[in-house]
């Protein structure tokens, strides 16, 4: 019953595909293309662009994106928590408030060793 | 092993079941994906620009057109006549990609949207369990993890966005999309810890039941932890769809443009779509969560009269409908006003907001939103007539003084670390400071 649901969202996603891809179609064939080695470079307000870009740098967010897994699958969890929250009674209440202090704790702990400054 | 046979081609059977609505889905596709939306996008982006033009003291585009109505369609030939170009040392594939998915994450997050109230069909209240009339959503589908599918699909986007300014091989558009990772992944935790409150209220994950139940028991957006959702979900949104003051990725006066640096003609074009469209999206979707969607403000729902008379169901569609464009559209001024008024945030101010505030609020929010379940909406299950006039404002006293002493505390955590503390403040700018340090900008150098 709900599987033919989801058949509108593959149907939308193609279609989506479609008219996203369509006009850099047509901009193939309608717009003009004279590419110059002077247009081709890569934007520095004129000047040389100095070094490479693709190298191997520090990545600030990554620290962030590690929190960010672990705070998401937490939603993940919290969900269906929060949706069959009226049936579930006081137990489910209480194990989910113990889930959710384990979790403060790492952020506290994060906050505390400076891992939430951004450099 | 039989078994599982018969259970497996059950299953598919009870899948084919459903009639699938062809023409209604033909209709949203070609009607509404391909024609209105792009088309109200369009007139949104002309909105904006007469908008930001009277907050400049300025007239707006007014030449094609009678008010410049056509302004956006011109824009749209001209991008489309200008000339397709990739840098020459661009990654030629993800380059084109980029724009693509971004496109894609803006429309699909349209889908599950109820943009009015459909019809009436009796299903099982979450809540009791009690088999009754419930209001069907106008949306292209209703899918029952609504929820869940809308974080997945706006998740997109980050991706998107990372892969434009990776692939243009600038370093201007890499620290772009840096910035603009850090700061997606960092408030799309808020935003999606300040939609549970609403779950946990509705208990579903269809929006069309959410819907339902504001119908039953009011607008989110007027409890307490209600509003304190609402603000945190709103303040996340801006920072999920890259508008001011949190448009760092795209900051012109120190990274040019950011991630979109190096497009050009309609490749530009669909990135500007998709912001744009994202923008009408996230605010559908908060209107929906908070603001009772096509419910007619100050009037109980006409229930009884849906399901009667064809013509009866069609104009209480549209009201609905008109309803809930007019909410969307103070939604999108609220967009334009913050875009006028804040200048933009300092990156490290902006990641500490989301996570040394802005969580722990939402957190805590949590908790006085089933503090607000068990006094006013757990004990009124059921009844018809919805929570009592005293309940209600017991459970609203109880549930605001604990907002405030949450919002008050975690301004008080925030300023217990050094970085953040006033006595930094003031010694680094010499002024007064305001509650939340918004500008960056010292007064005195």
């Amino acid at each position: 019953m709900i599987l033919s649901r989801y058949l509108f969202i593959g149907m939308l996603l193609l279609f989506a595909i479609g008219f996203a891809v369509a006009p850099l179609v047509l901009i193939r064939i309608i717009a003009p293309r004279r590419p110059t080695p002077h247009k081709g470079q890569t934007v520095e307000c004129g000047l040389e662009t100095q070094g490479e870009t693709w190298i191997r740098f520090r990545l600030q967010y990554y620290i962030f994106a590690l929190l960010f897994v672990v705070f998401d699958v937490e939603t993940v969890f919290l969900y269906p928590w929060a949706a069959s929250y009226v049936s579930l009674g006081w137990y489910a209440f209480v194990e989910m408030m113990v889930f959710l202090a384990m979790l403060t704790v790492g952020l506290v702990y994060a906050w505390a060793i400076g891992a939430l400054k951004w450099q | 092993m039989n078994g599982l046979w018969v259970s497996i081609v059950a299953m598919k059977m009870a899948a084919l079941s459903e009639p699938v609505p062809w023409v209604a889905w033909f209709l949203w596709l070609f009607v509404g994906f391909a024609g209105l939306f792009p088309l109200l996008v369009a007139y949104i982006v002309w909105g904006e620009r007469k908008v930001a033009a009277r907050f400049q003291d300025r007239i707006g585009p007014n030449r094609v057109g009678p008010f410049g109505l056509l302004q956006s369609i011109a824009d749209l030939v001209k991008l489309l006549f200008k000339e397709d170009f990739t840098p020459a040392r661009a990654d030629f594939l993800i380059h084109a990609l980029a724009p693509v998915l971004m496109l894609i994450s803006a429309m699909l997050s349209l889908a599950v949207i109820p943009f009015g109230f459909g019809s009436v069909s009796m299903r099982n209240d979450p809540v009791t369990g009690v088999l009754r009339p419930t209001l069907t959503g106008f949306s292209a589908v209703d899918l029952p993890s609504g929820v869940p599918y809308l974080i997945a699909v706006s998740s997109i986007a980050s991706l998107g966005l990372f892969l434009a300014g990776w692939s243009s091989r600038n370093k201007y558009a890499l620290l772009g999309s840096m910035r603009s990772v850090a700061q997606m992944v960092s408030y799309e935790i808020p935003q999606v810890l300040a939609t549970v409150p609403i779950v946990l209220w509705s208990g579903t994950l269809s929006l069309t039941g959410i819907l339902d139940r504001q119908v039953e028991t009011g607008w989110y957006v007027l409890t307490p932890p209600g509003f304190m959702a609402f603000v945190i979900f709103m303040i996340s949104s801006f920072a999920e769809v890259n508008r001011a003051p949190f448009d760092l990725p795209e900051a012109e006066s120190e990274l040019i443009a950011g991630f979109h640096l190096e497009y050009s003609s309609m490749r530009f074009g669909l990135f500007f779509l998709a912001e744009y469209m994202s923008m009408f999206a996230v605010c559908c979707i908060c209107t929906t969560l908070f603001l009772g969607g096509g419910a007619i403000p100050f009037l109980a729902f006409p229930r009884g009269l849906l399901g009667g008379y064809v013509v009866v169901d069609l104009f209480l569609n549209l009201i609905t409908i008109l309803v809930f464009s007019l909410k969307v559209g103070l939604l999108i001024f609220l967009f334009f006003w913050v875009r006028a008024t804040l200048p933009r945030m300092r990156v490290d101010r902006l990641m500490a907001f989301a996570w040394k505030l802005l969580i722990p609020l939402c957190l805590v929010n949590l908790l006085i939103a089933a503090i607000w379940f068990e006094i006013v909406i757990r004990p009124v299950a059921g009844r018809p007539d919805g929570p009592g006039f005293l309940q209600w404002w017991i459970g609203f006293g109880v549930t605001a003084l604990l907002e405030v002493l949450a919002f008050f505390g975690a301004v008080w955590l925030y300023r217990q670390d050094s970085e953040h503390s006033l006595k930094t403040w003031r010694s680094s700018t010499g002024s007064k400071p305001s509650i939340i340090a918004w500008r960056s900008v010292p007064t005195k150098v």
